[in-house]
C-alpha cells in the first residue's frame, strides 16, 4: 500500500486558468463600465464575479489538496467524480426549474390572465427560459454527468486535468445563468433554441472546445483497444453541437459594448441555417447524446450484453450521416426552394430505420431480462424511454412528409410530438440514468426507495399521456379548423375561434405537465434521501473517492 | 482483451470486447430492419426523380413531370379566388343598398364579412362584435360616427384617427388637465352628465350651465350627441370608457381617444363592402 508521496505543485494548468480568468475578469469590468445596455452591464458584472470566484476556487483547491491527484491508485483508475456529482445535482435543480416554468407557461396558454401583464412573466420571455432550461440546463447537465462518468468508466481512465473538468461543468452552468437571466431581461437574438446573444455564445464556445478536448483526452488514455459505442454517440454529439453552435451564431455585435448583434445570413438563408441548427440540435443533443446514455445504462441495469454490435455500428453511422440533411422539413411550404424541402423530407424518411436501430438495440438488450421490469422500476423507466423514442422517431418522419406537414405544421401536434420525445424519451432516460448514478456516485447500495421510483414512473407516464393526447386532438382539430371553408369559399373559422376551441386541451396539457413535475419532485426527494440516508455499499466508506476495480 | 464467449440466453457469441463489464453480442442485423431501410432509400430515390430535389451549379433537378409546390399553391390560390368571385360578379360595382337588397349579393357579403370580421375586427370589437371597454359594441344601434350603410363603409375604409387623409377625426379638449375647467367644475359637469341617464344621480344647475357653455357645441343642447363629430350620446346608458361620475370625470379631465385603422389598401374593395353590409346587419344598422 505504499504510495509514492507526490509533492504538490501549482500546475501549469492551474496557472493558465488563473491567468485566463483574471484576464476575463478585467474584460468584464471594462465591459460593465462601458456597456450601452443595462442588461449587458449586469451580465458583465456577473461574469466578473464568476471569473473572480473561479480564481478563488482554483487557489482554494490548491491549498486544500495534499498532492496532485494520481491517475491510478493501486493499479485502479482514480476516477474524477466530483464534477460528475455536481452536474448530476445541477441537472435535478434545472430540471425542476424548467418543468415548473413549463407548467406555468402551459397554464398561461390556458388562462392568459396569469401573465399579470408583467413583461418578465410574458409567454414570449418564459418560453425560451423553459426550452433552454429543460434542453440545455437539465439535459446538458445530465449529459455532462453521464458522459464524464461513462467515458471514464468505459475507458478505465481518469479525466485529464485538475481544473479542466470543473471549468467545463461550472463554465457551462455559468452560461446557463447568463442565458436564462438574459431571457427574463429581454435579451435575445430571436433564434429558436439559440436565443443567447453573442457574448454568451462566445463563452459557450470556449467551454465546449474544452469539453471536447477533455473527452478526447480521456478516450486517448483508454485501456480497451476499442471505443465503447456510448462514447461514439457522445463524441458525435460534442463535435456536431460545436459545429451547429458556430454555424448558427455567425453574428456581428453592433459594438463590443452593445448586447445586440446582427446575423450574417438573412431571409431564407437565415431560416435554413436556423433549422439546420434546430433540427440537428434535436438530432445530436437530444437523440445521439441520449442514445449514449441508453447504451451504457440499459445494458448495465439489465445486466445483459448489448443486443447487436453490428446494428450499433450501422445505425450509428447511418444516423450521423442522414440526420444532418433533415432540417428543411421544418420549412415546408415557405420561401425555401422546393428542392431543399424535398431533400429534407426524403432524408427524414430514410432516417426512420437508423433511428429505430437504437430502439431495437435498447429493447432487445432486455431479451432474457424482461422479468426485471416487474421488480425494477428504474429499468422500467429506461425501457419506456426507449419505447417513447421509437414512437417519436416514427412520428417525426411521418410529420416531415409534405402532405402531412401541411396539416400538422404550426399546430399543437408539433408541440405534442416534441414532448413525447422530450418528456418520454429524454426525460425518462435521464431519470433512469440519475436513479442509477446517484447510488453509484455516493457509494450507496441502492436508491432510497424503489416504491417512490414507481410513483414517479406512473405519475410521469400518466402526465405524458395526458399531454400528448391533448396535443394530438387539439393539433389535428386546429389544422382542420384552419383549412375549413364554407360553401362560398370563405374560411369557416376565424383564428380566434380556433384559439378558443383549444382551451380544454390546454388545460389538460397543463395538468399533464403538473403530474410530470410532481414526479420529478418525488425523484429529488428520493435521491436526496439516497445520498443522506442511503445504506453504504459494502467495502467502501461513504465519501471516499469513487474507486472501482479495473475490469 | 476478453475472449469471445457464448451467451446462453440468446445463443449468440459476444464480440470479445469488454468495457466496465459491458459486452456486446454478435447478433446480425434484423432482416426486417434492413429491408425497411432499403425500401425507404429506394422510395426516396424514386421521389427525387419525380420532384425537384438536387441542387446543381445554377439550377436544380426539376423532376420528371415538372410539378412544383409553388405553382400548385399559386394555382390553388387563384382558382379559389376565381371560384369565390364567380359568386359575386357585379358586386364590386354595386351600390351598398343594392348589395343589401339582392339575396345573392347579401349571402356572399355576409359570408365574406363574417370571415373578414373574425380575423381583422374581432381582436378589438370581440368575436361576437359586442366590443369591450374602449372598443364600441357593434351589435347595438348606438353609433358614434353614424350607423347608416354609407357611414359604416366610410369608417371602415378610412378609419378613426388612423392617419389616413380621409379619416374620421375629432378631439375632445382636456377640460381639466388644460385648465379650461377647475377640478370642482369638472366634478360638477360630470355629475350633471350622469344625471341625464341615471335617476339616482342629482345634477345641479351650475353643472347644467357648464354643460351648455362647454359641451353642448359638440354633444348637443339635449346631450344626444352628434354623429358628424363623433360625439357620443350622453343620455343613454352606453359608456365607452365606463359609467359613473368618477369615470366621466376622468374622461372630462383628459379624454381617451380610440384609434381604428383604415382598412382601404389592407383589405380588397369587395371585402370592405362586405364588412360594411355585415356590420350593418348585426342588429343596429340604421
Amino acid at each position: 500500500m505504499a504510495r509514492p508521496v507526490e509533492t504538490k505543485a501549482f500546475t501549469l494548468e492551474e496557472m493558465g486558468y488563473s491567468l485566463f480568468l483574471a484576464l476575463l475578469a478585467v474584460v468584464c469590468v471594462i465591459l460593465a463600465g462601458k456597456a450601452w445596455d443595462w442588461q449587458l452591464a449586469v451580465h458583465a458584472t456577473v461574469g466578473a464575479i464568476f471569473a473572480a470566484g473561479g480564481i478563488f476556487l482554483i487557489i482554494k483547491g490548491y491549498q486544500t489538496r495534499l498532492a496532485n491527484p494520481a491517475m491510478e491508485i493501486d493499479g485502479k483508475p482514480n476516477y474524477n467524480m466530483g464534477p460528475v456529482k455536481f452536474a448530476a445535482i445541477a441537472s435535478m435543480f434545472w430540471g425542476v426549474a424548467g418543468f415548473l416554468v413549463g407548467v406555468y407557461i402551459a397554464s398561461e396558454l390556458a388562462f392568459p390572465l396569469i401573465n399579470f401583464d408583467l413583461p418578465f412573466l410574458n409567454f414570449g420571455r418564459l418560453r425560451p427560459l423553459h426550452t433552454s432550461a429543460v434542453i440545455f440546463a437539465f439535459g446538458g447537465n445530465v449529459l455532462l454527468a453521464t458522459s464524464f462518468y461513462v467515458v471514464q468508466r468505459t475507458s478505465q481512465a481518469r479525466m485529464p486535468g485538475i481544473v479542466t473538468p470543473w471549468f467545463i461543468v461550472l463554465g457551462y452552468n455559468a452560461f446557463i445563468v447568463i442565458a436564462g437571466t438574459g431571457y427574463l431581461l429581454g435579451v435575445t437574438q430571436g433564434k429558436e433554441y439559440a436565443e443567447p446573444e453573442w457574448y454568451a455564445d462566445l463563452w459557450l464556445t470556449i467551454v465546449w472546445v474544452v469539453y471536447l478536448l477533455a473527452f478526447l483526452g480521456t478516450l486517448w488514455r483508454r485501456r480497451e483497444a476499442h471505443i465503447y459505442v456510448a462514447n461514439w454517440f457522445y463524441l458525435a454529439f460534442i463535435v456536431t453541437v460545436a459545429m451547429l453552435h458556430l454555424g448558427n451564431n455567425v453574428s456581428v455585435p453592433i459594438s463590443p459594448y452593445s448586447l445586440k448583434s446582427v446575423q450574417v445570413f438573412s431571409g431564407v438563408q437565415d431560416a435554413m441555417v436556423q433549422w439546420w441548427y434546430g433540427h440537428n440540435a434535436v438530432g445530436f443533443f437530444l437523440t445521439a447524446a441520449f442514445l449514449g446514455i441508453m447504451y451504457y445504462f440499459v445494458p448495465k441495469r439489465a445486466d445483459r450484453p448489448v443486443y447487436s454490435y453490428r446494428l450499433s455500428i450501422v445505425h450509428f453511422w447511418a444516423l450521423i450521416f442522414i440526420y444532418i440533411w433533415a432540417g428543411p422539413h421544418h420549412l415546408h411550404y415557405t420561401a425555401l426552394p422546393e428542392w431543399a424541402s424535398t431533400l429534407g423530407m426524403t432524408f427524414s424518411i430514410i432516417l426512420w430505420m437508423p433511428s429505430w436501430g437504437g430502439m431495437i438495440n435498447g429493447l432487445m438488450t432486455l431479451s432474457g431480462a424482461w422479468d426485471k421490469l416487474r421488480t425494477d422500476p428504474v429499468l422500467r423507466m429506461l425501457v419506456v424511454s426507449v419505447a417513447f423514442y421509437g414512437m417519436s422517431t416514427f412520428e417525426g418522419p411521418l410529420m416531415s412528409i409534405k402532405a402531412v406537414n401541411g396539416l400538422s405544421h404550426y399546430t399543437d401536434w408539433t408541440v405534442g410530438h416534441v414532448h413525447s420525445g422530450a418528456l418520454g424519451w429524454v426525460g425518462f432516460v435521464s431519470f433512469g440514468a440519475l436513479y442509477c448514478l446517484f447510488p453509484w456516485l455516493w457509494n450507496k447500495k441502492a436508491v432510497y426507495s424503489l416504491k417512490l421510483v414507481s410513483w414517479h414512473f406512473w405519475l410521469a407516464t400518466i402526465g405524458i399521456v395526458f399531454y400528448i393526447c391533448a396535443m394530438w386532438v387539439s393539433g389535428i382539430m386546429q389544422g382542420l379548423m384552419w383549412r375549413a371553408y364554407d360553401k362560398l369559399g370563405f374560411l369557416e373559422y376565424s383564428f380566434i375561434e380556433t384559439v378558443a376551441a383549444m382551451h380544454p386541451y390546454y388545460a389538460i396539457r397543463a395538468l399533464g405537465g403538473a403530474l410530470f413535475l410532481l414526479g420529478s419532485l418525488i425523484m429529488v426527494y428520493n435521491l436526496y434521501m439516497t445520498v443522506v440516508h442511503g445504506e453504504d455499499a459494502e467495502g467502501v466508506t461513504a465519501g471516499s473517492p469513487a474507486l472501482a476495480p479495473a475490469e | 482483451m476478453a475472449q469471445q464467449e457464448l451467451d446462453h440466453l440468446s445463443g449468440q457469441t459476444t464480440t470479445g470486447h469488454e468495457w466496465d463489464g459491458l459486452k456486446e453480442l454478435n447478433t446480425p442485423l434484423p432482416k426486417w430492419w434492413l429491408y425497411v431501410f432499403y425500401v425507404c432509400i429506394v422510395w426516396a430515390i424514386g421521389y427525387w426523380f419525380v420532384y425537384p430535389s438536387w441542387p446543381l451549379v445554377s439550377d436544380y433537378t426539376k423532376g420528371f413531370f415538372g410539378p412544383s409546390m409553388r405553382s400548385a399553391a399559386i394555382a390553388d390560390y387563384e382558382g379559389g379566388n376565381a371560384a369565390r368571385l364567380a359568386n359575386a360578379s357585379g358586386l364590386a360595382d354595386a351600390p351598398l343598398d343594392k348589395i343589401k337588397s339582392t339575396p345573392a349579393f347579401l349571402e356572399f357579403a355576409m359570408a365574406n364579412g363574417k370571415a373578414a370580421f373574425g380575423d381583422n375586427c374581432a381582436p378589438c370589437h370581440g368575436s361576437g362584435a359586442t366590443g369591450g371597454p374602449g372598443f364600441p359594441n357593434l351589435q347595438d344601434d348606438d353609433w358614434m360616427w353614424g350607423g347608416k350603410l354609407e357611414d359604416i363603409y366610410q369608417t371602415i375604409r378610412f378609419g378613426i384617427r388612423s392617419g389616413n387623409d380621409k379619416m374620421r377625426d375629432m378631439t375632445m379638449p382636456n377640460f381639466g388637465k388644460d385648465g379650461i375647467l377647475t377640478k370642482e367644475q369638472v366634478a360638477d359637469v360630470a355629475t350633471y352628465v350622469m344625471s341625464l341617464s341615471d335617476t339616482a344621480v342629482k345634477g345641479t344647475d351650475s353643472g347644467k350651465q357648464l354643460f351648455a357653455d362647454n359641451c353642448a357645441s359638440c354633444h348637443g343642447e339635449d346631450a344626444k350627441g352628434n354623429i358628424e363629430m363623433g360625439a357620443p350620446n350622453l343620455t343613454d346608458k352606453i359608456w365607452l370608457y365606463g359609467s359613473g361620475v368618477a369615470a366621466v370625470e376622468v374622461q372630462v379631465n383628459q379624454p381617451k381617444h380610440g384609434v381604428m385603422p383604415a382598412w382601404e389598401g389592407r383589405l380588397d374593395p369587395i371585402t370592405i363592402k362586405s364588412l360594411a353590409v355585415y356590420i350593418h346587419s348585426l342588429g343596429g344598422g340604421k
